[in-house]
Parts: C-alpha cells; structure tokens; sequence
C-alpha cells in the first residue's frame, strides 16, 4: 500500500469520525455501510441519493404548506416531517431527525414560528450533510484511484 | 526648565486627583511660585513660573535656523513693523500740522511786512465813511486774530502817528520773534522726536514683552501637566527642556543625552526611539516605562518629531512626555480583571463540560451495564443448554466438542465481563478470585480455541515446564483472559511460523512483596510469534488503551488497541508484571510474571469436581494433566462442514448479540488481509429452520471448502474435531464468507424459502430493509401502505408481515386489526367496510379461512401516536423500534420464521 493510499485512508478515517463525533451521523449510518457489500457496490450512494431527493421533495412540501395564506394545515406538514423524520432516521442522518422530532412537536403545537424556524434548519441541515456526504465519497473514490481499499471505519 | 511641584494631595486614581508626575520631596522651595504676572490676561493667575532651562546661545540660533523658530520670529516682527508703522505714521500727521502752521505763520509774517509796507508807502485810505473803515478795522482785526492766536497787539500811541506805527512795527517784530522761536521749538521736538524714535528702533524689547507673553501662556496651561518637553539636538543631546526633574540642575542636563542622564530601565528605550524617530524622519508615538533610580518607575507616553532647518536637513528632535504612569497602571488592571474573567468563564464551562462528560460517561456505563446483561443472559442460556447436553448420552467426539464449546462461552461470557470490569479495574473495585486450575489445561484450552479459529498457516505450542506445578491458585478467568488476548495478538501479527506459550517456575522478582513472598511460586509465561514484530519507538505506548504500535497498523489489522491494555491492568492487578520484547520482522514476546499460591495436596482430593465446574467440562485425559507440551495446527478446509450437527435451534436466538463484545477481543475477528481471502462482510445467518437441509449437505460443503489447506486427517482427529467445534462457534459469532453465504442462500432455496411481507410507504426504508433481508438470506414483498397490505395477506400466504404504523392510505393498525378480523371470521368483510377494494381472485382463497395466525410485527418510530400498548391492542405480535437495524430484524426473523 503506497503512502498516499495510506495518507487518504487515515483523512478518510478521521473524517469519517468526525462526522460522527459532530453528530451528523449516527449508528444507522454504520449500519447502512455494513449492508453495502459486493453485491451492492453503491448501496450507500443509492440509498442517500434516494434520501436526498426525498429531502428536496418533504421540505418543498413543507414549505409549500407553511406558506399557504390564512391557516396553515399543520397536518399536512406534520405528515412530511414524519416521511423525512423516517427517512433520516433509516440513513442515519442524525442531527436531521433530531430536527424532525422538534419540528414534529411545533407542528402538533401548531407554532407557526417554530415550524418556520425549524424548516429552515432542516433545510440548512440536510444541504450541509449533503455536501458532508458527497466530500465523504470524492474521498472513497480518491481512495480507491490511489489503489488503496476503503477502510472500515469503527466509531467505537 | 521649569521644575514645578503641586501640592495637590494625592487622591484615588479614580477620581482624577492627578499626582505630581515628579515625587514631592524633591526639588527647592525656591524653585517654586514666582509671580509674573506679565501679561493682561494672566494678570490675575499666579503662574508657578521657574523659566524654562536653555541653551542661550543656541536656542536664538536654533529659532532662526528652523522653520517653527524663524515663523514665530517673522509673527513676532511683523506685529513690530506693523506697531511701528502706525508709529511713524502718527508723527508724519504731527509733522504735516507742525508744517502747515509754520507756513501760516511766514504767510501771516509776509502779510504783515505788506501791510506794513503798504501802510508806509503808501497810506491807507482814510476811508470815507468812518464806519466802513472801521468795518474794514474790524474785519482786519479779526483776521489777525485768527491768525495770531489771539494775540492781541495793544498799541497805546494814538493812530496813524509815527510813534503809533513805530510802536505797532516793534510789537509785531515781537510777535514775529516769538513765532520764530516757535517755529525753532517745534523743529527742536520733531528733532528730538525723532532722535527718539531712533533710539526705539530695536525690537527686542518688544519681542521680549511678545515671548514673555507667549511663554507666560504656556505656564498658564502646562503648569500643573505631567508634562516634559524638550528639544535635542542630532545627536540627542538636551538643548531645552521643560519640567525636568526637580533635582537635576541645568549643567546636568544640558548638552546631556538621556543615557547620560539617566540610568535604569527605559533610558535607552526612549533613546532608541528617539534615534529611529531621527532616522526615519517621521514623527511618532510610544509608551515608554522607565525605571530609574532617580524617580522609580514611571510610564510616559512619547511623542517625538524630527526637527528640520530650512535647508530641510534633520537638525535633532522636538519631544514631548506625558507621565501615564496611572493610566497604564489602571489600563493593566482592567486588562487582568477581564483576563481572569476569561479564565473564570472558561473554567466554568469546562466545570460544564466535565459535568456534562460525567453524566454522558455514566449514561453510556449504565447502557453498557445493560447491554452487557443482555449480552450475558442468552449466553448464560447457551451455556446452560450445552451442560445439559453434556449430560446426555454422547460419543467421545461429541462430548469433546461440546467440552470446547462450553469452555469458550464461558470464556465469552467472562471476556464480556472484564471488558465491562476494564473500569473496575481502573477504579480499583476489581476483585480477584482464588480459584485452583491446572496451568497446563488451561495452556490447552487457550492453544486450542486459538486453533480453533486460526485462518493462517501457523503452528500453535503450548511448552510447560516440568517444575510448574500441576495445581495452582489464581484468578483462572483472568489468567485465561490474558493468554487468550496475547495468543490472538500474537497470531493476527503473524503470517508464517509459530505462535507459542511457554511456562516455566522463576525465583522471586525485585518486584515482589513481603505478602506475596510467602507461599508464592512465580510462574513466567512467555507468549511468543514469528510475527512482523514492534519496532521500538512504538513499544512505550504499546499498553496504552486504544493505541496500537502505528496507525499503519491499526488499518491493517483492526482491533480497538484495547487488549493490550486490559492485560497490563489485569496482571498488575494480580501483582505480576507484564513486558513485551520485541524485533522487528523477527517476531515478540510478551512475558508476563505472575505469582500463584501452590494448592496443597489436601485440596486435590476435591478438586477435580471444583475443577470441572470452574474450567472446563473436559474429563482430562490421565495424561493431559501432566502433559509439557501441545502443537495445534491449523484446519482451514474443514470448519464449516459439521457446524450444523452440533448447533442446536437455542443457539440462535442469541449469536446476534455475541457479535459486538467480540470485537473487542481481536483473536476472534476474522483478519481481511490473511490469504484466506475471505471478507468480513457478512453475519452469517444459519436459519435454524433448516437444520436437517443443512446436514444433509455438510459432507458436500466440507468437500467443497476445503481448499487445499485442509489438515482434517484423521491422524489429528482431537484437534481437528475441537477445532471444527470452536470453528463453527467463530463462525457462529462472527463472519463467513459470502460463499458461506451463497451456500446458505441455496439452501434456502431448496427448502422452503419463508415469504416476508414489508408494508413500508418510505423509499428509503423499503431499501434499506430489502439489502438486511438480503444479508440476511430472504426476499421479500413490499406493499406500500394498509390497503395493499391487505391485498398482498388475501392473495398469498405470508409467514411474517413486518408492518409500518404511520402510513397513508391506511395505517399499519388499521391494517392489522382488519387481518386479525380477517383471520377470526374468514372473511374479509370488515375490510371492504372499511372501504378496501377488495379485489377477488379467482380461486378465491380468501373464504378459507387461515389456520395460523399471521404474525404481524409493528415497525414504530417510538412516538407517543405508535406506542407498544397500541400495536398490541390492534393485534399485532411485536414491535421493532425504528431505526431497523440488521440485528434487531435478525432476531424478529428468529423468533418467527422457525
């Protein structure tokens, strides 16, 4: 294993750690890895891609149904925090389905504020571990051009 | 140079009370208080006036060779000129009147001679009417008046007489002369006047007056200012200074440098400054502390500019101090006030985060208390399960196998506890146990599991010296612990020779303790390989907790770097000592030095009962007691091929969780880089359901995987077969191979594959619960809400629905009370109530009615709205808390599919 090799597989393995010691991934994301296998060589990449997609459509439905004029179906926002609160939680994305659960609460208080608030949060959110993410990747392909393996990566 | 002392009394800093810059003490009366009074304005103040201290002869030099000196002089001379401007013009004006009166009075002379002439020559006119002669008189007479200021010519003689014209010729003569004399006067005075302006032409009294004037300002303003102010000359020598130091004299001063002057800390700071200012040719600022002997240490701020002649060349250097002494001694307060504040805050939340860090740390140690009592309770069961079994009838090969299978989860359940007891340890709770145990046993057992799960070419020996005695006292579990961290060590950094323990009786180490003298036989035991070796710089962190001998390292070969640790800690515990020598490539050795009480002979006639239970269920072979010396080879081909035959149903339930505190013990963690190729990737998932497929094709398996390292012959038949147990136990616990998984998966195919139904609305969950069941082995159907739930349960028969609760359409309740109500009735009646459009099949399996009851496991995100009580109240089986994690879905399936 060359040295450079080496040099990305430690920067990938701190960065890694970091993204979960800043909370932005939690043990499902760990789990999500563990899936990916020969099998399913981009099983990660697919399934966040999905996600992320799906963050674009909840918080475009969120923000569509908060912006209404009048009174806002609470409801109707509610259901789309609840799909995105499902999905980060199924990938892993800690820190936005922490936000969902807060969220959820001002839905079902009705706190327009903090909905408002709490929308943009998530969209600032889920943009930021997005760009985490992909950063995560260019770095597992960088990995892989220099010839080296992706290395696992104990959060333990 | 003004020494000026104030008698203001010092006051707080706060208030403003400004101190003298200069100490009291010091310094003459004399010098004090004078008077001057010079000038209008100051008439009134008292001006504590000692003049400035100069350079007499230089500094009217200075003045006209410098631009600011010569300015002040042409002000100064121009208000002169101006001054005697108007001066001059005054006696112009007194010398114009003087002149026209003196012609006046030659006209009036002339006049006068004319009309004496006249009068003579010839007469005047007897006029004929006596009035307008005497008119005529009059008019004269007036004239004359006029003209000779009033002076009148009283002329007794009678008129027209000689005697009257004589006498008027004489008093006019008079007249004349006393003008004349006049006139003399006053040309006498312009004279003198002008003599004296002459004399007044110098300025320099003026001047004087204007620089005491101007001098008498300052003092007004800067008499009580901590203020110094000099010039110096290029080579920054005194040439002027103001509000020196009251005891210096002017001959110590003048034409001095400050270092000349001055000794002590600063001086030559200031003159450096002074030196850079001139150099640079640009005025500046500093603060400068000095620290003299003179006057203590005092802080002024200086401002310096560089003093040009008109030729524009640097001629030395305008300075001004200003005492800040004060200043900076309040400004390094507040400075150390706002310092200790910030260290105050930053203590405070440290205090918070540590505060904070504690109550996490004992959060995680109370999530591990239970994790490990979950971990411990279906071990315990597997365990027990084994014992029973052990008491059935079993043939030699069965009950060896068993024997190891035993021994290695209780050595499990035991790695499970001292990893959680690794704080104990530290916190010095730790207990240890005195037990009796063969060494040599124990030695076999390590070798043995150690082979069990070797995927190398290596050769493991145990050598036990004869002298080591056959029954010895100690904490055996921990004892056991540590060899078993030490062999696993030795083997992941070993790719080819050997890996080996070695025992051998030493006299008493340096180390030991009067206690421990006694009754103690130190028994050395070296763990050595043939393995890459630790160079020596990474040896001092090498018992470090989470450290390994390089980062390289930890990459290559796993593992948390805890190991290593835990045996240093346990066998100091026990009072021994533990140290590691080391070449790189060549191989290490790991010794550790520990004492044993000796057992005596009269515990030996009950021990083999005591024994049995604390190590191992192995009855020992007579010769194994005694045995020096075992070789374990390893048994790559055949590891997986009986796996099933001794693998109950029980055991699965629990192998999931076995995973985690495995890990941590990194003999049992497959090494991806070894040459077996194989890959951890992969929990293996047996699926116990399948038990006798899974017979029936071991022989084949075994065939099959035996690639080319297969040592399974039947000469080794104890090894091989203990190897084989413990084999499928790694197995069991840990990875396979994704052929072991393929293989499985056919399997899974020939028999009856169990149909999963997934009723999941969210994308990203379907995926991610389709690749788990994959892993896992099964496929399954995915409905996306209640209703084509319901749908997919009428038309095919499922052996699990893993149901999600928050769903559109339908919900996953909803859904399920509907199957129940299905199930109880036959019919599915109440559904298409509920408005689903029940669609019809034409075989129309949906008026049978079901034999079993479907199990319906809920998927909760474990809010308040899908709480457990619910699911249950709707009829459903069980939960799995959302996330669904590969273990949690794992023991769902256990529990249904069998």
């Amino acid at each position: 294993m060359d040295s450079l090799a080496a040099q990305l597989q430690m920067q990938y393995r701190n960065y890694i750690l970091s993204l979960y010691q800043q909370g932005f991934l939690d043990d499902q994301f760990t789990e999500l890895k563990s899936l990916q296998d020969d099998g399913s060589p981009d099983f990660v990449a697919e399934v966040l891609s999905l996600f992320f997609d799906d963050c674009v459509k909840l918080v475009g439905n969120m923000a569509r149904a908060l912006d209404q004029t009048g009174t806002v179906d609470f409801s109707q926002v509610g259901a789309s925090v609840h799909q995105l609160k499902d999905s980060s939680s199924s990938v892993g994305a800690k820190r936005v389905k922490g936000l969902c659960i807060t969220f959820k609460e001002l839905c079902e208080a009705k706190n327009y504020e903090g909905c408002v608030r709490c929308l943009q949060q998530v969209d600032i959110e889920y943009k930021t571990l997005k760009a985490k993410l992909l950063d995560m990747f260019m770095f597992e392909k960088q990995i892989v051009q220099a010839g080296g393996i992706i290395p696992q990566v104990d959060i333990n | 140079m003004v020494c000026e002392m104030e008698t203001d009394q010092i006051e707080e800093m706060d208030v403003e009370g400004l101190s003298s810059m200069w100490p009291e003490d010091v310094g003459t009366q004399a010098d004090n208080q004078f008077n001057v009074g010079d000038s209008d304005t100051l008439k009134e103040v008292d001006i504590a006036e000692k003049h400035t201290m100069a350079d007499l002869t230089r500094l009217p030099e200075l003045m006209n060779t410098t631009d600011q000196g010569s300015s002040q002089l042409t002000n100064l001379v121009r208000q002169w000129e101006y001054m005697q401007d108007h001066a001059v013009r005054l006696l112009r004006e007194e010398l114009k009147i003087l002149t026209r009166q003196r012609e006046e009075a030659e006209a009036k002379e002339l006049k006068i001679i004319e009309e004496h002439n006249f009068e003579s020559q010839e007469p005047e006119n007897v006029p004929v009417l006596d009035e307008t002669s005497h008119l005529f008189r009059r008019f004269r007479q007036k004239k004359r008046d006029e003209l000779v200021d009033r002076e009148r010519v009283v002329i007794d003689e009678e008129f027209d007489t000689v005697a009257y014209w004589k006498q008027k010729a004489l008093s006019l003569e008079k007249m004349l002369e006393a003008s004349t004399e006049r006139e003399r006067r006053l040309i006498e005075k312009l004279n003198e006047s002008l003599k004296t302006m002459e004399s007044h032409s110098a300025p320099v009294e003026e001047l004087t007056q204007n620089l005491k004037r101007a001098e008498g300002f300052l003092h007004f303003i800067l008499q009580n200012a901590p203020i110094v102010m000099g010039h110096q000359d290029k080579d920054l020598r005194y040439l002027f200074i103001y509000n020196k130091f009251p005891s210096l004299r002017e001959q110590d001063i003048l034409g001095k440098t400050d270092v000349e002057i001055f000794h002590g800390g600063g001086v030559k700071e200031s003159e450096d400054f002074k030196r850079e200012v001139l150099e640079k040719g640009k005025a500046s600022k500093r603060e400068i502390t000095f620290e003299t002997e003179l006057f203590g240490s005092k802080t002024f701020l200086i401002y310096v500019e560089p003093v040009y002649n008109k030729a524009k060349e640097k001629i030395g250097i305008n300075y001004m101090g200003m005492e800040v002494t004060d200043q900076v001694r309040k400004r390094e307060k507040m400075a150390k006030l706002r310092e200790d504040n910030a260290v105050r805050k930053a203590m405070e939340s440290e205090l918070t985060k540590t505060i904070h860090i504690t109550e996490e740390t004992m959060r995680a140690k109370q999530m591990l208390a239970t994790m490990s009592h979950e971990i411990r309770s279906p071990l315990s069961g597997v365990v027990g399960m084994a014992e029973i079994l052990s008491t059935t009838k079993l043939d030699k090969e069965q009950r060896q196998l068993l024997n190891v299978m035993i021994s290695s989860g209780d050595l499990v359940l035991q790695l499970i506890n001292d990893i959680l007891d690794l704080s104990k340890v530290e916190s010095g709770v730790m207990k240890l146990e005195a037990t009796k145990f063969r060494p040599r046993e124990v030695v076999k057992h390590v070798l043995q599991t150690a082979a069990a799960s070797l995927k190398k070419d290596l050769t493991l020996e145990g050598n036990i010296a004869d002298e080591v005695p056959i029954l010895v006292v100690g904490d055996v579990l921990r004892i056991r612990q540590i060899l078993t961290n030490l062999i696993s060590n030795a083997i992941k950094f070993t790719h080819r020779g050997k890996v080996g323990i070695k025992l051998q009786v030493i006299s008493q180490p340096s180390f030991a303790n009067e206690e421990q003298k006694e009754t103690s036989v130190w028994i050395c035991c070296d763990v050595y390989d043939t393995g890459i070796g630790i160079p020596e710089n990474a040896l001092p962190c090498l018992f470090k907790k989470y450290m390994q001998a390089s980062a390289d390292h930890a990459r290559k070969y796993g593992g948390t770097g805890l190991g290593l640790a835990i045996c240093k800690q346990l066998v100091e515990l026990m009072g021994g000592q533990l140290t590691v020598t080391s070449q790189v490539n060549a191989g290490s050795t790991f010794t550790f030095i520990l004492p044993y009480k000796v057992a005596t002979s009269d515990d030996h006639s009950d021990d083999q009962d005591e024994f049995s239970d604390m190590v191992d269920h192995h009855q020992p072979e007579p010769d194994d007691t005694t045995e020096g010396y075992f070789q374990f080879k390893p048994l790559l081909g055949s590891i997986y091929s009986n796996g099933g035959s001794v693998t109950g149903n029980n055991f699965l339930p629990h192998k999931a969780m076995l995973t985690t505190p495995l890990k941590l013990t990194n003999g049992f963690v497959s090494d991806p880089s070894s040459n077996t190729g194989q890959s951890e990737t992969v929990q293996v998932e047996n699926g116990g359901y399948m038990d006798e497929s899974r017979q029936n094709c071991c022989p084949e398996s075994a065939h099959q995987y035996g690639n080319g390292n297969g040592r399974c012959s039947s000469k080794e038949s104890e090894s091989c077969s203990s190897s084989q147990a413990s084999s499928e136990m790694e197995s069991e616990l840990t990875v396979s191979s994704p052929r072991e998984e393929e293989k499985t998966e056919t399997e899974v195919k020939e028999t009856s594959q169990p149909k999963i139904l997934l009723v999941e609305d969210n994308k990203i969950n379907i995926m991610v619960a389709k690749s788990m069941m994959k892993q896992l082995g099964y496929t399954m159907d995915i409905a996306n809400n209640g209703v084509e739930a319901i749908n997919a349960v009428k038309d095919s028969s499922y052996d699990l629905v893993l149901m999600d609760v928050c769903m559109p359409v339908m919900d996953g309740l909803k859904a399920t009370r509907l199957i129940r109500s299905y199930e109880e009735s036959g019919n599915w009646e109440a559904a298409i109530e509920a408005g689903v459009d029940i669609k019809t099949s034409e075989n129309d399996q949906a008026c049978v009615p079901p034999t079993n009851r479907l199990p319906i496991v809920a998927m909760t995100a474990n809010t308040l709205a899908e709480s457990s009580e619910e699911c249950y109240a709707n009829g459903m089986d069980s939960f799995i808390s959302k996330p669904v994690t590969l273990q949690k879905l794992k023991q769902c399936l256990q529990q249904y599919l069998q």
